[in-house]
């Protein structure tokens, strides 16, 4: 599946909930579903900088296509970050790189999307697709 | 006594004062905005806005410089200004009153000014395990570049400094004693006046932070004895940018300036220049004038209220706001000591202060989560970070349990 059509399921997916709560709780619930990194690898290289909570992420290639694995000590980056795990898994290296996501947007986190927000989001994008370039090179 | 309390009581009108902050109507996510937020910075009462739309409407020119007209006008402002802060902490002559851009600078003033060029290897500066970082820092770089060394006094699990251990600490080699006169992280209003006694016995100078002090009660800087007291208007209803270093007038003679530029010379050729005198000895460069003039404009708000009153008030939040709390299951508070200003820093067991903040806030609600620029305070207490309640005199017990409601729901939902 595409990063384009991941991130359309995702949008409707959103699309049913009409209160704030209900919106947090299911993204709440996506964090726990979300493919851990082991305890070991929690260490400082995994670290995305410039959050006030902890947010890991580290990334493998496995026949030309990157998988990521993330975790937060706190449940709302969580739940964002495995939205992004979501999306650019299993994709190449070069479709990570070029893609632009939208849907963050659309399903009404944006406020998640400022660059001076402490929970980067930004940054965690940032690292996705650095991880993805040392993947090309 | 119990006559005199209900009368105060029924002076202090809350409607009425909070009439008088225009942001305090606003909304937030669709929510009446309730502001728990006052410990990173105020809200402005009208007459602080006033003065700077005021200031820039009717009285703009740079100051101390021309003989024109305005210039002369905001000279007059600013220097009446001055003046107020002089009489709002009771220091002896205007001269001894340094506008910064805040404590930040102030106590970084002290430490490259003085502490620069009167610091030497083993010399010992003494600050507190509950400081700010700002309180840190600058001590920090100070002791690299002369070889002075940090001490620390400790404190205990209710976040009180443990003065048996200043005792111990604070000794002949000690130079500076800099420590907080109200913690920031955790309320604690401090026992200054015992530990200025010590490192008065070993002739050590003494600057208090009073950043979150000045916002909940009277500072008399001659009755504290201190060298050096440094605060933000920001923090206590005036605005950003514009801060306080007092100094001891004989002290700021003796230390030389911290930057070089304009106002702080006497006379300059391009071989020597000699400085002018304190404060502008400190002051280089065109001063954030409207500031200064608006710090005055919230001290003149600030003596328009019954101080004891505000003072109950302020208690009656706290003491409400800590009970409420510990009838959520699961809260913790850090910093119970017993003489506090209103601030209340709390976790709730197994959740992540980020979390909870960012769900008070979809509900209208402000407060604080991190380490609060204190991280050896959450290393002591060995979390990653604390919700911070910090209350005004503005604020309400309704808005405490709006709060209350709201920590109930982000409990429920992170669960």
């Amino acid at each position: 599946m595409s990063i384009a059509s991941k991130e359309a399921e995702i949008i409707e997916e959103f699309e049913m909930f009409e209160d704030w709560t209900d919106k947090y709780e299911y993204l709440i619930d996506i964090g726990r579903s979300l493919p851990l990194i082991n305890e070991e690898l929690k260490k400082e290289e995994y670290l995305i900088k410039g959050c006030q909570s902890q947010v890991w992420l580290c990334a493998e290639l496995n026949d030309g296509k990157v998988f990521y694995k993330a975790d937060s000590d706190a449940q709302i980056p969580k739940g964002i970050v495995s939205l992004l795990v979501r999306v650019m898994s299993n994709e190449s290296p070069e479709e990570i790189i070029k893609t632009e996501l939208t849907f963050i947007d659309q399903i009404g986190l944006k406020e998640h999307l400022s660059p001076t927000r402490s929970n980067g989001l930004v940054s965690m994008v940032k690292q996705m697709k650095l991880y993805a370039l040392a993947f090309q090179s | 006594m119990e006559t005199i309390v209900e009368k105060e009581k029924l002076i202090f009108d809350i409607q009425a004062i909070r009439d008088e902050f225009p942001i305090l109507s606003a909304k937030v996510n669709g929510k009446p905005l309730v502001y728990f937020d006052n410990g990173a910075t105020s809200q402005k009462p009208k007459l602080v806005i006033d003065a700077i739309v005021d200031y820039y409407s009717n009285t703009n020119a740079n100051i101390h410089r021309g003989v024109h007209h305005l210039s002369q006008l905001a000279t007059d402002a600013y220097e009446i200004a001055r003046g107020k802060v002089r009489d709002f902490i009771n220091a002896k002559s205007s001269n001894e009153i340094i506008f910064t851009k805040g404590t930040t600078e102030g106590i970084n003033l002290v430490a490259q000014t003085w502490g620069r060029n009167y610091l030497k290897a083993g010399d010992e500066i003494v600050i507190s395990a509950m400081e700010h970082h700002a309180n840190i820092v600058p001590w920090q770089m100070v002791c690299e570049q002369t070889g002075a060394v940090l001490k620390v006094i400790p404190m205990d699990s209710n976040g009180e400094l443990i003065l048996e251990e200043a005792a111990k600490i604070i000794s002949v080699r000690t130079r500076m004693l800099a420590i907080m006169h109200v913690s920031n992280a955790l309320g604690t209003i401090n026992p200054v006046e015992k530990i200025m006694e010590m490192a008065r016995k070993v002739g050590a100078l003494i600057l208090l932070d009073g950043a979150q002090a000045v916002p909940h009660f009277k500072v008399d800087v001659q009755a504290l004895d201190c060298d050096f007291y440094v605060f933000s208007a920001h923090k206590m209803f005036g605005p950003t940018g514009v801060g306080v270093l007092y100094g001891k007038e004989r002290i700021l003679e003796e230390i030389p300036p911290y930057q070089g530029g304009g106002d702080m010379i006497k006379t300059v050729t391009l071989e020597k220049t000699t400085y002018n005198e304190s404060p502008f000895k400190f002051e280089a460069g065109t001063p954030n004038i409207e500031g200064g003039i608006a710090l005055g404009a919230a001290i003149d708000y600030l003596n328009s209220l019954n101080h004891k009153a505000v003072l109950q008030y302020e208690n009656e939040l706290l003491h409400y706001g800590t009970g409420a709390l510990l009838q959520v299951e699961g809260v913790k508070i850090f910093g119970q000591a017993a003489k506090k200003v209103p601030v209340i820093s709390f976790n709730i067991e197994g959740l992540h202060p980020y979390d909870v903040g960012f769900i008070l806030d979809k509900q209208g609600i402000a407060v604080r989560t991190g380490h609060h620029c204190a991280q050896p305070v959450m290393d002591f207490f060995k979390v990653p970070g604390t919700i911070r309640a910090s209350f005004a005199f503005y604020n309400t017990l309704e808005e405490i349990d709006k709060m209350i409601a709201a920590i109930n729901l982000a409990k429920k939902m992170l669960k």
